[in-house]
């Protein structure tokens, strides 16, 4: 979850009340975040991805004052038209189709403002952004820049400029290759014949999204007054949204909010749009949902301390809430403001009836079976190294596979269950023997049948290590095992790699192959590192349990 | 060590002496607390004994006459005594040159006829080149042999040398003889053989000597002049075996006191593994509470891991470093018509339920990829999916696997458990769910429960859930709540009914009750922890 840091002179102007640490730390909490730490000056909060518009230290003590009850409703901001322009080129609409736009005047920058606004812009990047990926932002000084801006796709080798952190002039490419950013992001334009970027009418480059922006043209400074700031990506609602976030944010920080016309090959729009959306109040989905009986005028009341505005019956959803989808969202939010510790809890009577799974039932039947036979049951993982559990194990196999696994040690799902345990005893080599071990698990394996394509059945395997272990030893286990839950099995000769040829029986119940027993391959032991002898029964539940059952 | 083999360590320790503090009287209890070996020991120990002296009169081993001697000693009957000494033993080649004669020996043996050329005199002597080498240092210097070129050549020293052992060949002998010999006793030949032979290789060893003595205290006196005195009167009886007790012959003897306070070895009984022992207790817990389990599979479509839980198709948690995604098959069916329509319809555009969707176009391929699941959310999913109206009030849980993409670390698993529960309820509420939890955790073991708001992507509203840590003494966060969205819901169930839902890890909890700092060794499968781990107390 996104960390902000809150400057606590700066954070108490902007609620407009001196806090105790007390109170702050229990308001936090209660509001749906989290207090991280709180250092001298500096207050640690954490953000829930949910709330972007919290990520800066004046949208946090926005949601804050209201919710303290210091400024309650819906804030109130006002939009001027710039009466500028946009334009968005028709050859966008296969890279980055979509912008949203706004300038904010009369900010004075200085070199805290400059931080929070950088700091405002890389949490929205990471989170609401998807990593630029969604949504990129940029912010330039207007002053330099020659309206109309246009937004347009070139040539990534006709496009050449001077990046942010740069020192030469880079062309499209090269900024892909060799800056750093560039390299970081590239993934986002890779494949693309064409790159987007903002150009002004004096053909001056503003940046390529959602990369970098021009080092001359680009970077705000303590000589910045007012920005220009642009949003892009695939969703206009999200960048819509995304810039609201930013300019309500910068309007608490003194600046002036303008709207600037975007001209789209087929329509036109006005960003930033604050127009509050309604959304009609059902309270009595609220109320049922909530287990709650408020009124009327105390669910408003609770739609302020949020900072909704409400009106007969209609909820006013501020412009740069990205979370409001549902009436369900608003009973969380009435639920926040009515306070969570203020819910009385209630169990309703209600009769249901318990059950375990039978299969569930019949596992711990077998466990405890084991258990008297002085066996130890291990806890292995289903993920798996694939040479282990194919080469090391003698068995050629097509085992279900992971794509980018982090490690080598598990980038195949097993498809039997005895390289897991003999893995358990390679790491035991230091342990007193005997060693007698089982685990029940799932293994997977290829099938028509499911939806994924892939089958999980159960197994029980059974190793048994020690100097003097045999075929004998591991069949009085199975045995045992069979006559404690009186099923009869046949065994059979047959030929199995793992396992030493001539020691090797299949063993069936009603006709069904259920099961391997036998000594393992010496040659697979080497592979494990065992220099002792060992006995295994790998034994397939799933089917055993449908045998019994039919 | 199974329990049979254990069984009988434990036999051999009761046979172990008592050990008590010696008294006046305590004479005879003595004598009658007196182990077998001790009693064949003892009575050999008069003044000063060597250890090899004990051993060759009472025909015991070495091992047993140590054994009774240190628990005569922990008795304080007895005293030992060990010193050491500096000796010299016989080194592999040593050993090997005592029967094959010296390789300078086998040198001149091969050149005394003709000189010969180095590498045929070292073939015809069976010598090593090394050895060689070695050889021709020593006979240089003894003017027993002399170098032309590449030839070798016996001169008449080498001849006289041929008919006399030498001083090193005597010394050698004396070792295979004698076994060792003390370093600082040498005569003075056989420390001018035994400094030549020391700067080569593996002839000799130096080695440290051990020379245990025993000897008797006062109350070691006492024991043993009775212990003699009464040996051959009384039978005593150290293991009561079948046959005494059949014939009534355990009576006749005297039964050796055991010291009941003994440390006996440890032994192991068969074990559940502690993570499937928790598990039991948790579903207990659920079941206590009418719950019914789900199961389902690991391997699943993104389609009922993510989409149907209405995780937006471009939400972070589904890129690839988070989840496993399968390499083969990499894409599965999706379900029946119904469920992708409306799923697709929720996603794009709320599907009629007021919401306002995520707005974009759902990607059906994208639901296709199979994931190993990352949370068990997704049995619930598929509960819902086949929840019949009149199974209506129905609460079901599982206690089961989910994975994640990480690198394994101290505090990092990539397979673990997820306890999860769901009410689906059409008059269930916000206040049932806090009810819900209060009761759960209490059983649980914790009496203090609050909820404070969370966000999580399918429940709203969401819950934190903190308990009161009963041995912190502090709130700590232990699980997730919520209702289930109407987007989640309404795709699956066909309307919108509350489903209440809570979860939480599992092996957090684990590793802090049986105080494991490092949360691998939860999977990592050591036999003696498993052997050794206590039980799930709860």
């Amino acid at each position: 979850m996104p960390t902000i840091t809150l400057n606590k002179k700066v954070f108490e102007s902007l609620v407009g009340k001196k806090l105790t640490l007390e109170v702050l730390k229990e308001n936090i909490s209660y509001l749906g975040t989290d207090l991280e730490k709180i250092e001298g000056n500096e207050i640690h909060v954490e953000v829930f991805p949910n709330r972007p518009d919290m990520l800066s230290e004046q949208g946090f003590a926005r949601a804050l004052s209201s919710f303290i009850g210091a400024k309650k409703g819906l804030r109130e901001y006002k939009v001027e038209r710039s009466g500028e322009k946009l334009i968005v080129d028709r050859s966008v609409a296969n890279v980055r189709p979509y912008t949203a736009c706004a300038i904010v005047k009369d900010l004075r920058f200085d070199d805290e403002k400059i931080r929070e606004v950088i700091e405002i812009q890389e949490k929205l990047h990471i989170t609401y952004g998807r990593k630029r990926k969604r949504a990129a932002i940029g912010i330039y000084p207007y002053e330099k820049i020659t309206p109309p801006i246009r937004f347009v796709a070139k040539n990534p080798k006709e496009i050449k400029f001077l990046p942010l952190e740069a020192n030469k002039v880079m062309d499209g490419l090269q900024i892909l290759s060799q800056h750093p950013t560039g390299r970081e992001y590239a993934h986002l334009l890779e494949d693309k014949e064409k790159f987007p970027i903002f150009i002004d009418a004096k053909n001056n480059i503003l940046s390529m999204p959602p990369i970098i922006n021009s080092h001359d043209v680009g970077k705000i400074t303590t000589k910045t007054r007012d920005v220009f700031i642009e949003c892009s990506g695939f969703d206009f609602n999200v960048l819509s949204t995304c810039i609201n976030i930013i300019v309500t944010a910068l309007a608490d920080m003194g600046g002036r909010i303008c709207s600037m016309e975007l001209i789209y090959p087929d329509k036109k729009r006005i960003t930033p749009d604050l127009k509050p959306r309604e959304m009609k109040l059902d309270l009595g989905y609220v109320n049922r949902r909530l287990g709650l009986d408020l009124k009327e005028s105390e669910a408003a009341e609770c739609l302020r301390k949020m900072g909704y505005g409400y009106a007969k019956g209609k909820v006013f959803v501020p412009a740069y809430r990205a979370d409001i989808l549902h009436q369900a969202d608003l009973a969380e939010d009435i639920a926040i403001a009515y306070g969570y510790n203020n819910i009385k809890e209630e169990i309703p009577k209600v009769a249901t009836i318990a059950h375990e799974d039978d299969f569930e039932v019949f596992k711990r039947k077998l466990a405890n079976i084991l258990v008297g036979l002085e066996l130890t049951e291990v806890n292995t993982y289903h993920l798996i190294d694939k040479d282990m559990q194919t080469k090391s194990s003698c068995l050629d196999a097509e085992v279900v596979e992971i794509i980018d696994s982090v490690s080598k040690d598990y980038n195949s799902l097993r498809f039997w269950m005895t390289p897991s345990l003999l893995n358990v005893l390679k790491n035991n080599k230091h342990n007193e023997y005997p060693q007698k071990i089982f685990e029940m698990g799932t293994i997977f394996k290829r099938s028509i049948k499911t939806e994924s394509g892939v089958e999980e059945a159960s197994r029980l395997c059974v190793l048994l290590c020690h100097g003097k272990t045999d075929f004998t030893e591991i069949k009085q286990v199975m045995d045992y095992v069979f006559r404690m839950i009186n099923v009869k099995c046949s065994v059979s000769e047959t030929e199995f790699r793992p396992f030493l040829a001539g020691r090797c029986g299949r063993v069936s119940v009603n006709g069904e192959d259920v099961a391997y027993i036998g000594e393992i391959n010496p040659e697979a032991l080497k592979n494990f590192e065992l220099d002792m002898p060992v006995a295994a029964l790998e034994l397939n539940l799933t089917d055993l349990f449908e045998a019994m059952n039919k | 060590m199974g329990v049979i083999e254990a069984q009988l360590q434990i036999k051999s320790f009761l046979n172990m002496p008592l050990i008590v503090r010696f008294m006046a009287n305590d004479a005879k209890a003595l004598v009658e607390g007196l182990h077998p070996l001790e009693r064949k020991v003892l009575p050999y120990i008069i003044e000063k004994a060597p250890l090899s002296e004990i051993v060759k009169k009472s025909r015991l081993k070495d091992i047993e006459v140590m054994r009774a001697l240190q628990w005569l000693e922990n008795k304080k009957l007895v005293e030992k005594t060990t010193s050491t000494k500096d000796i010299i033993r016989l080194d592999a080649n040593g050993e090997e040159y005592s029967r094959k004669g010296m390789p300078e020996r086998r040198l001149l043996e091969a050149i005394k006829d003709s000189k010969l050329s180095f590498e045929d005199a070292q073939k015809k002597a069976k010598i090593s080149r090394e050895e060689f080498n070695v050889c021709l240092g020593v006979l240089k210097k003894k003017a027993a042999v002399s170098v032309e070129g590449n030839e070798i050549k016996i001169l008449n020293n080498g001849i006289n040398a041929l008919g006399k052992k030498s001083l090193e060949e005597t010394f050698i002998e004396k070792l295979l003889k004698e076994k060792d010999a003390e370093t600082g006793s040498l005569h003075p030949e056989e420390k001018f053989a035994y400094e030549n032979l020391k700067r080569r290789k593996g002839i000799i060893k130096e080695d440290i000597a051990k020379t245990i003595t025993a000897s008797l205290t006062d109350e070691g006196k006492e024991v043993r002049s009775l212990l003699v005195k009464t040996t051959g009167k009384e039978v005593f009886i150290d293991r009561i075996t079948p046959e005494m007790l059949k014939d009534g012959s355990w009576k006749k003897g005297k039964v050796r006191k055991y010291d009941v306070r003994i440390n006996v070895p440890q032994i192991y009984g068969g074990r559940r593994h502690f993570v499937n022992q928790a598990i039991e207790y948790i579903k207990t817990v659920w079941l206590d509470m009418g719950f019914r389990e789900m199961k389902g599979a690991m391997l699943d479509t993104s389609f009922w891991n993510f989409d149907a839980l209405f995780t937006a198709q471009d939400h972070p948690v589904r890129e690839l470093q988070d989840t496993f995604y399968i390499k083969n098959p990499e894409k599965g069916r999706l379900p029946e018509k119904r469920f992708v329509d409306a799923v697709k319809s929720m996603h794009e555009n709320g599907g009629g339920t007021g919401s306002s969707g995520w707005g974009y176009r759902w990607n059906p391929e994208e639901a296709k990829k199979n994931v190993l699941r990352t949370h068990t959310t997704v049995l619930s999913a598929h509960t819902l999916a086949k929840l019949k109206d009149s199974d209506m009030p129905a609460k079901f849980f599982s206690v089961a696997r989910c994975f994640r993409n990480e690198a394994l670390d101290w505090s990092h698993l990539f397979e673990l458990h997820q306890i999860e529960g769901i009410v689906v309820d059409p008059d269930a509420n916000f206040k049932n769910l806090v009810g819900y939890l209060k009761e759960f955790f209490k059983k649980l073991g914790y009496d203090k429960v609050r909820v404070r708001p969370a966000y999580f992507p399918y429940t709203e509203p969401s819950a934190e859930v903190e308990v009161f840590h009963p041995v912190k003494k502090r709130w700590v966060e232990l699980a997730g709540a919520g209702i289930f969205r109407p987007e989640v819901v309404v795709p699956l169930l066909g309307k919108d009914v509350p489903v209440l839902a809570w979860g939480m890890g599992l092996e957090r909890s684990i590793a802090e009750y049986f105080s494991i700092n490092d949360i691998r060794q939860v999977y990592n499968n050591n036999l003696k922890m498993l052997r050794g781990i206590k039980m799930w107390g709860k």
